[in-house]
C-alpha cells in the first residue's frame, strides 16, 4: 500500500499571513550559540544577573505571601492602575507628560507592537521604518502583511530629508502610509540616536504629511553620557504612540511594557488587548509596581549604565584594534548595539557558518530589512557578556573577517542567495 | 537482560545541533514509551565525569555533524569502555568523509557519481576562475555542490548555469574548508535506511523524497511542510529491489553497524547512484529512518531498544 505523506499535513492550510514563518539554517545555527564555547555577540539579552537578586526575591515572596489572592488573580485588560501612574514617573523622565489613563499595560513592548498593527495596519498598508530596523518590529509588520518601506538612517538617526522624499513618493504614488516606526534613541540595531535638531524636523515633516508615528523607546533611559533625550512623544502628544518597556531597566523576564496613546487610540488597544490575552500578567505586573515603590530603582538604573558603558568601550577599544580594514560601525551611545559594515563584497549572511565555527555569533543584517537589505552589515550586542568575553569574541570575528577577505579575493564578491526563512535568533540567545 | 539506565547523547557542538537535540528528544520518548530509564544529555564538558562516575548500561549516540559522525566522539566512548549503539569509529571516519565513502563503494560495485573533491585552497592557489572552468568541463553540467563532510544538506546547491558554480562553491566553503562536486544526476530520490535485527542487516522499505523546488535541502527536511515521502518509493520492483541491496552493499562495505542511513538517486534506466551514507541518521519527527521503520511496520522505541540490547549479545 503506497503511503504519501508531508512533513506538515496542515501545509495547504495555513493563513497567508503565515507564509514567510519558516525557519532558515541560519536561524538553526543560533542552537550552538546557547553553547558556552561560543562568545555571542548576537543576543539582545539584558545582564538581569546586575539586579540585588536577594532583594528581588524577598520582595517577591512577601507580595505573594502577603497580597497573593490579589497577585495570583486575573486583572484589567488596560493594567494594573497604580502601576500605569508609576509608568507615567518614569516617561516623566525624557520629558514625557502623560495620563495615566491613556497608558496601556503590555506584555513587553512587542505586545503594544502587536496591538498597533493589529488595529491599524490592513494587508498591503504602507509602514515606515528605518533602515535597519528593530527585527520584532519587522516580525509582527509581516504578520500583518505590511508593505515596509524603509527610511534610511545615519549616525544622527532617521534623515528628514529622506523621510520628506520618502513621503513624497509614496504621496504621488497614492499610498497612504499608516505609521512611521522609529527608536530614536539608541537604535536597534544601529546603536546611533536621533539628534535634538532632527527630532523637530521629523515631527515637522510628519505633522505636515499627517503621518502617525509609533516611538519604540526601550534603551532611553540607558544613555552612557548626560541627561536622557527628550522623547518625540514630549513634543507632540496627539501624533506620537509612545512604546516603553521594563526589560531593560528591571527585567526582560517579567515581560512588562507599555503604551502611550492618544485617548482615542487608547480605547482600541485596550479591546484589543482584551481579545488577545484577557490581560496582562498580574503576577509580573504587581512585582514591578512593588520594586518601583520599595527598590532604588533609579540607582539601579544608574549603576546598568555604568556596566553596560564599560561593556560599550571594550567592544569599541577591541574594534579598533582588531578589525581588519575597510570594516566601520558605529559608536553608541548608549543602549546595547553596535553596527557594523564589512569591506565591499562580503555577506555577513554568508558568513555566519563560518564565524559559529570559529566560536563568536552575531546578527547577520539582513534580518534588519524587509526588503533584502544589509548583507555587508551585521549587528554586535556588547550588553550580556563580560568585557574580556567582548575581546575575545572581536578576536575571533576579526580572524573570521580576515579569511572572508581572503575567500572574496579568491572567487571575487559573489552574490549568493543563501537560506530563505527567518534569519534571526530568538530572543532567548545569549 | 533488562536496560538500567541509557544515555541518549544529542546537541554537541555542530551546525546540526538543533537537529540533533531533536532527534534525540525523539528517541529518548520512544525509550521512555517503555519504560525504559532515559537520561538524555549534551556532549558537553561535563560529559565524561558523569559516565565515568555513572556508568550508563549503554549510550545511543544521536550526535550528527562532526564529532557525532566522524567517529570522535565513539573513541572516547572506547576509552572509558562504554557500550554504543552505532558503527565503530575507524567505520564512522571513512563514512563521514564522502569522497573516501564514495571510493569504497565504487570498490564493492557500486555506482556512485562522477565527482571530484577539492579544498579551499586548490582554489586559491590555482586562481578560482581556471578551477571551476576545469571542473565544467571535466564533469559537464548540472552539477551538485556540497560539503565533504557534515550533512543535512548545509552548504549543498544544484549548479545549472557556469556562472552559478562560483557562489555555490563559497555556499558550501560556508560548512567546511573542503568541497565535493559532483555531476548532478536526475532521477528519484531515495533513502533506504538499514537496521541491523538478529545479528544481520535489513533494508527497511526505501522512502522516496519530492522536495519543493526540487531540492531537499535544510527547510526542507525540517520545515516547510511541502516536502512529500512517498512509501514504498514509485520505483519499477527490480530498481526497488537494486535500491534495497545497494544500502545493504554500502552499509558491509563500509563497515557499519547497527544502523545507517543511505542516500540514493535512482535514474530514469532504473539504474541506482550512491550519493552518502549516514552513521547517525537523523531521528526527528519529519526524518527518514523513522519513517520507514513506521512504514515496515516496527515501533521505534522497540527498534531502539533492540540495538541497545544487541550490545550486550
Amino acid at each position: 500500500m503506497e503511503q504519501h505523506s508531508r512533513t506538515d499535513a496542515y501545509a495547504d492550510r495555513y493563513a497567508a499571513r503565515a507564509a514567510g514563518m519558516v525557519p532558515s539554517e541560519i536561524r538553526a545555527l543560533f542552537a550552538m550559540v546557547a553553547r558556552p564555547e561560543v562568545v555571542s555577540l548576537a543576543g539582545g539579552a539584558p545582564y538581569v544577573s546586575a539586579l540585588p537578586l536577594d532583594a528581588v526575591g524577598s520582595m517577591i515572596g512577601d507580595l505573594v505571601a502577603g497580597r497573593g489572592a490579589e497577585v495570583l488573580q486575573y486583572g484589567s485588560a488596560q493594567g494594573d492602575e497604580t502601576l500605569r501612574e508609576l509608568i507615567c514617573d518614569v516617561m516623566a523622565l525624557e520629558g514625557v507628560q502623560g495620563s495615566a489613563d491613556d497608558v496601556v499595560v503590555t506584555v513587553g513592548a512587542q505586545q503594544a507592537l502587536d496591538l498597533i498593527t493589529k488595529i491599524f495596519i490592513d494587508p498591503g498598508d504602507v509602514v515606515l521604518a528605518e533602515a535597519p530596523s528593530y527585527v520584532g518590529a519587522l516580525g509582527t509588520f509581516a504578520a500583518y502583511q505590511a508593505d515596509v518601506v524603509h527610511v534610511p538612517l545615519d549616525e544622527g538617526g532617521l534623515i528628514p530629508s529622506a523621510l520628506r522624499e520618502t513621503l513624497d513618493r509614496l504621496r504621488r504614488d497614492g499610498r497612504r502610509v499608516k505609521f512611521l516606526y522609529t527608536v530614536p534613541t539608541f537604535q536597534n540595531p544601529a546603536g546611533v540616536t536621533l539628534t535634538a535638531a532632527r527630532r523637530a524636523q521629523i515631527l515637522e515633516i510628519c505633522a505636515e504629511h499627517d503621518v502617525l508615528i509609533v516611538e519604540d523607546n526601550p534603551y532611553g533611559l540607558l544613555g552612557f553620557e548626560g541627561e536622557p533625550m527628550r522623547a518625540l512623544r514630549a513634543d507632540d502628544p496627539d501624533r506620537v504612540i509612545y512604546l516603553g518597556s521594563f526589560s531593560k531597566t528591571i527585567a526582560s523576564g517579567l515581560r512588562v511594557g507599555w503604551v502611550l496613546a492618544p485617548h482615542a487610540v487608547r480605547a482600541k488597544l485596550v479591546l484589543a488587548a482584551e481579545s488577545a490575552i484577557l490581560c496582562p500578567s498580574n503576577f509580573s505586573q504587581l512585582a514591578v509596581r512593588e520594586y518601583l515603590l520599595t527598590q532604588p530603582w533609579r540607582e539601579q538604573i544608574k549603576a546598568f549604565r555604568e556596566m553596560y558603558r564599560e561593556r560599550r568601550d571594550a567592544m569599541l577599544d577591541a574594534l579598533d584594534q582588531l578589525m581588519p580594514d575597510g570594516c566601520t560601525w558605529t559608536r553608541p551611545a548608549g543602549g546595547f548595539f553596535v553596527w557594523l559594515t564589512l569591506p565591499e563584497g562580503l555577506d555577513a549572511k554568508a558568513m555566519s557558518p563560518r564565524a559559529i565555527a570559529d566560536r563568536v555569533a552575531y546578527v547577520a543584517g539582513t534580518g534588519f530589512y524587509a526588503d533584502g537589505g544589509g548583507r555587508r552589515n551585521m549587528r554586535l550586542s556588547y550588553c550580556f557578556p563580560e568585557p574580556h568575553r567582548i575581546r575575545e569574541g572581536v578576536r575571533r570575528l576579526a580572524a573570521v573577517v580576515e579569511k572572508e577577505i581572503r575567500l572574496r579575493d579568491t572567487f571575487g564578491g559573489v552574490e549568493h542567495d543563501g537560506p530563505g526563512g527567518v534569519h534571526t535568533p530568538g530572543p532567548g540567545i545569549v | 537482560m533488562e536496560l538500567g539506565h541509557v544515555v541518549v547523547l544529542a546537541g554537541g557542538l555542530s551546525y546540526e545541533r538543533e537537529v540533533s537535540l531533536r532527534s534525540g528528544r525523539r528517541v529518548t520518548d520512544a525509550l521512555r514509551a517503555l519504560d525504559i530509564p532515559v537520561e538524555l544529555r549534551d556532549a558537553d564538558a561535563t560529559l565524561l565525569d558523569s559516565l565515568a562516575d555513572d556508568p550508563p548500561d549503554a549510550v545511543f549516540p544521536v550526535l550528527h555533524g562532526a564529532a557525532g559522525e566522524d567517529g570522535s566522539i565513539r573513541d572516547v566512548l572506547d576509552l572509558l569502555d562504554v557500550r554504543y549503539v552505532g558503527a565503530r569509529p575507524d567505520a564512522c571516519r571513512v563514512a563521514f568523509d564522502k569522497p573516501t565513502a564514495k571510493s569504497l563503494v565504487r570498490r564493492a560495485g557500486l555506482r556512485t557519481p562522477e565527482s571530484v573533491a577539492l579544498p579551499k585552497e586548490v582554489f586559491h592557489d590555482l586562481g578560482a576562475a581556471s578551477v571551476l572552468d576545469q571542473i565544467i568541463r571535466g564533469l559537464g553540467l548540472p552539477l551538485f555542490v556540497k560539503p565533504t563532510r557534515g550533512g543535512s544538506a548545509l552548504g549543498a546547491s544544484v549548479v545549472h548555469e557556469p556562472s552559478e558554480l562560483s557562489a555555490a562553491m563559497v555556499g558550501c566553503f560556508a560548512y567546511g574548508d573542503s568541497a565535493l562536486v559532483e555531476r548532478y544526476i536526475e532521477g528519484t530520490e531515495v533513502a533506504v535506511s538499514v537496521i541491523e535485527r538478529h545479528g544481520r542487516p535489513e533494508a527497511l522499505p526505501a522512502v522516496e523524497i519530492v522536495a519543493p523546488g526540487a531540492l531537499y535541502n535544510y527547510t526542507a527536511r525540517y520545515d516547510a511542510g511541502d516536502t512529500e515521502f512517498i512509501t514504498p518509493a514509485r520505483l519499477a520492483p527490480d530498481a526497488a529491489e537494486r535500491a534495497t541491496a545497494a544500502a545493504v552493499t554500502a552499509h558491509r562495505a563500509l563497515g557499519l553497524r547497527d544502523l545507517s542511513r543511505t542516500d540514493l538517486i535512482v535514474d530514469p534506466d532504473g539504474e541506482v547512484h550512491f550519493l552518502e551514507v549516514n552513521v547517525a541518521p537523523g531521528m526527528t519527527e519529519t526524518s527518514l529512518l523513522p519513517r520507514a521503520v513506521s512504514v515496515a511496520g516496527l515501533d521505534l522505541g522497540e527498534v531502539c531498544r533492540d540495538l541497545l540490547l544487541a550490545q550486550f549479545s
